[in-house]
C-alpha cells in the first residue's frame, strides 16, 4: 500500500470494502456460532464477558450467604421479644428457616434469588423487594443526575484544564479540582444545606414528600441539593482523571504525527485524541459511578432521604436480615451489571484491545 | 527538540513547587499529631469551658456542646486521619499491587476468576464492608475501620494495576524482552514494575486520601473510631445539630481534612512531575 493512501477517503473507503470481503466471503449464507464470534472478536468477548457477569453474581450470592451466617446471633432473635419462651424462639427458627441444616438454606437462597424472590422483612412484615423498588426511587434518580451532570461539568473543564494548562483559567481549574476531591462529600453536604437552607433559606435542609414522586415539584426540590452535592464532589474527581488522560494525549507521538501531517489541532485532538483519552476514563467512570451510587448511604443521610442506604443502615441496627440480604444483593448486581458496561464500551472505542478479541489480554 | 504548540514549556518549576507545598501541609499535620502524643493544649476528654463557645484566645477553635476544647480534638484528629491513611493504603498497596500483577500475568482462566472476585470486592467497598464488620463484632474500633478500608483500596488498586500491567505488555519492549529470553520476575521487576509505578505511586497517595475520608465518613455515620478518638468524620457529624448556634464547628475540622487531603494530593502531582521522564522532558 502506498504511504499515506489511508488518509484519502477514496483510499480509505476501498480498505474498508476490502475489510469486509474478508470478514463476511459473499459465499456463506448461514453461520454457525463460532463462526461467528471468530469474524466478530467483540462478539466473543461479549459472549465471555456474560458468562464472567453471570459467575460473578453466583459468587457474590455466595460471599452474601457466607457473610450473613456469620453475624452473631439467630436471625430468629429479631423476630422475639425479651423472655421468649423455648415454645415461640422453635417456632420463630422454624418460620425463619435457621432451623434448617447449612445446605438447605443455601438452595433455598440461590433458589429465591433465581426468583428474584427476596423474601419479606422481619420487621415490617412489607415484601423485601417491593421496599427496595421503592427505595430505589430515590437512590437510582439521585445517583444518575449527580453522574450526568458530574459529566457535563468533568469532561469540558478537564480538558480544558489539560490544554490550556499554561493560562490562568487552565491552571484554576485544576487548583477547584484537587479542592474539590479532598473535600468529603458530607461536608459538602453541609456546607451546602448552611449555605442554601440556614443563610439563604431558598431550598429545604432535607427530607423527601411522604408521596413520593407523585408530588412532583416538591420532590424535585428535595433532590437538587443531594444532586448537586454528589454532582461537585463526583466532577472533581472525573475531572482529574480526564485532564490526566488530555495530558497523556498531547504528549503523545500519534498526536504530533497527525498535526505534522497537517491537521489542525483541534481537529487531531477530537480524532485521535478522544478515542485514545477515552479508554482509561471509562474503567475509572465505571468505578465512580457504583461507588457514588452505594457512597448514597452517606447523602442520604445528610439529608435525610428514604433511599436505600438508608433502608440498609435501618435494617443492620434492626437485624432486619432479609433486609440487609435484599440490599446488598440488588446493589452487587447494580455495580456488576455497571462494570459490564463499562468494559464492553472500553473494548468498542479500543480498537486494540477490540481486535484481540476472546484472546489474551 | 521541536516544540510545537501541543506542548505547554511552562511547567518546569510548577512541579517543585507542587511538591514543597504539598510537604508543607503533610508536614505540618505530621508534626501536629506527633505533638499531640506528649502535649494537647487542654485534656482532650475533659471540660475546660462553657457548652460552644465561640472562638477566643484561651479556645481558639471554641468549645463543643459538653464543653470540651474544639482545637484539641481537631489537633488529635490529625494523628486518627495519619494512622488511617498510612494502615489502609499499606494494606491496600501490599494487596492490591500483589493480585493486579498476578490477574495480568495468569492464565485466561485465573484473570477472569480474580477479574470476576475484584468486581464483587469492589461491588462491596469500604462503606459496606465496614457496616457487616460493624455489626458482627457489635463495637466499632480504629483497626476495623483500617481493615475494611484497606481491603476496599486493595481492590481498586489491583484493578487499575492490572490494567496498567496489560497496557504495558501489549508494548514492544516486552516482546523484545520475552524473545531474548528474559524470565518474568526479570520483566515485573525490570520492565513492568517501572512502568507502572509512577501512575500507581501517584494513585496510592490519592488512595491516602481517599482513606481518611472514607474513615471521615464512617465516623459520620457513626461506625469509625468510638469517643475517645476525636475523628474529624465525628466532630463534623456532632457539629451539624448545632451549626446554627456554633458554625465554627461545621467549619474546622473540615478544613483540618481539606488542608491534609490536599496537601497529599499536592505531593503526589509534584512526585509525579518530577519521577515521569515523558512530563519531565516538558
Amino acid at each position: 500500500m502506498r504511504w499515506g493512501s489511508g488518509f484519502t477517503a477514496s483510499g480509505l473507503a476501498a480498505g474498508m470494502r476490502k475489510h469486509h470481503e474478508l470478514v463476511w466471503p459473499a459465499s456463506s449464507k448461514t453461520v454457525t456460532l463460532p463462526q461467528l464470534t471468530r469474524r466478530l472478536p467483540i462478539l466473543a468477548y461479549t459472549l465471555r464477558r456474560l458468562v464472567i457477569l453471570i459467575a460473578s453474581l453466583l459468587i457474590a450470592a455466595i460471599v452474601l450467604f457466607v457473610l450473613l451466617r456469620l453475624l452473631p446471633g439467630d436471625p430468629a432473635n429479631a423476630l422475639l421479644g425479651v423472655g421468649a419462651t423455648e415454645a415461640q424462639i422453635a417456632a420463630a427458627r422454624s418460620q425463619v428457616g435457621s432451623d434448617q441444616p447449612l445446605y438447605t438454606q443455601f438452595v433455598s437462597f440461590i433458589g429465591n434469588l433465581a426468583r428474584f424472590d427476596l423474601g419479606t422483612s422481619f420487621v415490617s412484615r412489607a415484601s423485601v423487594a417491593g421496599e427496595i423498588g421503592n427505595r430505589m426511587s430515590v437512590t437510582l434518580p439521585l445517583t444518575f443526575l449527580g453522574f450526568l451532570l458530574a459529566l457535563a461539568l468533568a469532561i469540558p473543564l478537564g480538558i480544558i484544564a489539560a490544554v490550556r494548562s499554561d493560562r490562568w483559567y487552565g491552571g484554576l481549574i485544576s487548583v477547584v479540582s484537587q479542592l474539590g476531591i479532598a473535600i468529603p462529600v458530607f461536608w459538602v453536604g453541609i456546607l451546602l444545606v448552611t449555605l442554601f437552607a440556614i443563610n439563604l433559606r431558598l431550598l429545604p435542609s432535607g427530607g423527601f414528600p411522604l408521596r413520593g414522586w407523585t408530588n412532583f415539584g416538591e420532590a424535585a426540590v428535595a433532590m437538587i441539593l443531594p444532586v448537586l452535592t454528589i454532582a461537585l464532589v463526583m466532577a472533581a474527581s472525573v475531572l482529574r482523571y480526564v485532564r490526566a488522560a488530555t495530558l497523556d494525549v498531547l504528549g503523545s507521538d500519534y498526536l504530533r504525527t497527525a498535526r505534522a501531517l497537517g491537521s489542525s489541532f483541534p481537529q487531531a485532538l477530537i480524532r485521535h485524541g478522544l478515542r485514545n483519552g477515552a479508554v482509561p476514563v471509562i474503567s475509572i467512570l465505571g468505578i465512580e459511578l457504583a461507588s457514588t451510587f452505594l457512597g448514597a448511604v452517606v447523602i442520604e443521610r445528610v439529608f435525610s432521604l428514604p433511599g436505600l442506604g438508608s433502608m440498609l443502615l435501618l435494617a443492620i441496627q434492626q437485624r432486619d436480615y432479609p433486609n440487609v440480604q435484599g440490599v446488598l444483593f440488588v446493589s452487587t448486581l447494580l455495580v456488576l451489571l455497571i462494570g459490564f458496561a463499562a468494559d464492553l464500551l472500553q473494548r468498542f472505542i479500543d480498537p486494540r484491545l477490540r481486535d484481540r478479541g476472546a484472546g489474551t489480554p | 527538540m521541536t516544540t510545537l504548540d501541543v506542548i505547554s514549556p511552562k511547567r518546569r518549576s510548577h512541579g517543585s513547587v507542587t511538591l514543597w507545598a504539598g510537604l508543607a501541609l503533610v508536614g505540618l499535620h505530621i508534626a501536629i499529631g506527633l505533638l499531640t502524643l506528649v502535649w494537647t493544649p487542654y485534656d482532650p476528654t475533659g471540660m475546660s469551658g462553657g457548652r460552644l463557645e465561640a472562638p477566643s484566645w484561651l479556645h481558639w477553635a471554641g468549645t463543643d456542646r459538653l464543653g470540651r476544647d474544639f482545637l484539641t480534638q481537631i489537633m488529635v484528629g490529625s494523628r486518627i486521619a495519619l494512622i488511617v491513611g498510612t494502615g489502609a493504603v499499606a494494606i491496600g498497596a501490599a494487596l492490591g499491587v500483589t493480585l493486579g500483577i498476578l490477574a495480568a500475568f495468569a492464565s485466561k482462566l485465573l484473570d477472569d476468576a480474580l477479574a470476576a472476585t475484584l468486581d464483587i470486592l469492589i461491588a462491596f467497598p469500604t462503606l459496606l464492608i465496614a457496616m457487616l464488620v460493624v455489626a458482627a463484632s457489635d463495637t466499632a474500633n480504629l483497626a476495623s475501620a483500617i481493615i475494611a478500608i484497606g481491603i476496599a483500596l486493595s481492590a481498586i488498586v489491583a484493578r487499575l494495576t492490572r490494567i496498567l500491567v496489560k497496557r504495558v505488555l501489549l508494548m514492544d519492549f516486552i516482546t523484545a524482552a520475552r524473545t531474548s529470553g528474559s524470565s518474568w520476575p526479570a520483566i515485573v521487576f525490570g520492565h513492568v514494575l517501572p512502568n507502572i509505578w509512577p501512575t500507581l505511586s501517584v494513585n496510592f497517595a490519592l488512595q491516602f486520601g481517599l482513606a481518611v475520608i472514607a474513615e471521615a465518613s464512617l465516623s459520620y455515620l457513626g461506625l469509625g473510631a468510638p469517643p475517645p478518638n476525636a475523628s474529624w468524620g465525628r466532630l463534623l457529624q456532632e457539629a451539624q445539630g448545632t451549626v446554627y448556634t456554633a458554625p465554627i464547628g461545621a467549619i474546622a475540622p473540615g478544613i483540618a481534612l481539606v488542608s491534609l487531603v490536599i496537601g497529599i494530593n499536592l505531593l503526589a502531582d509534584g512526585l509525579r512531575d518530577s519521577i515521569d521522564p515523558t512530563r519531565r522532558a516538558r
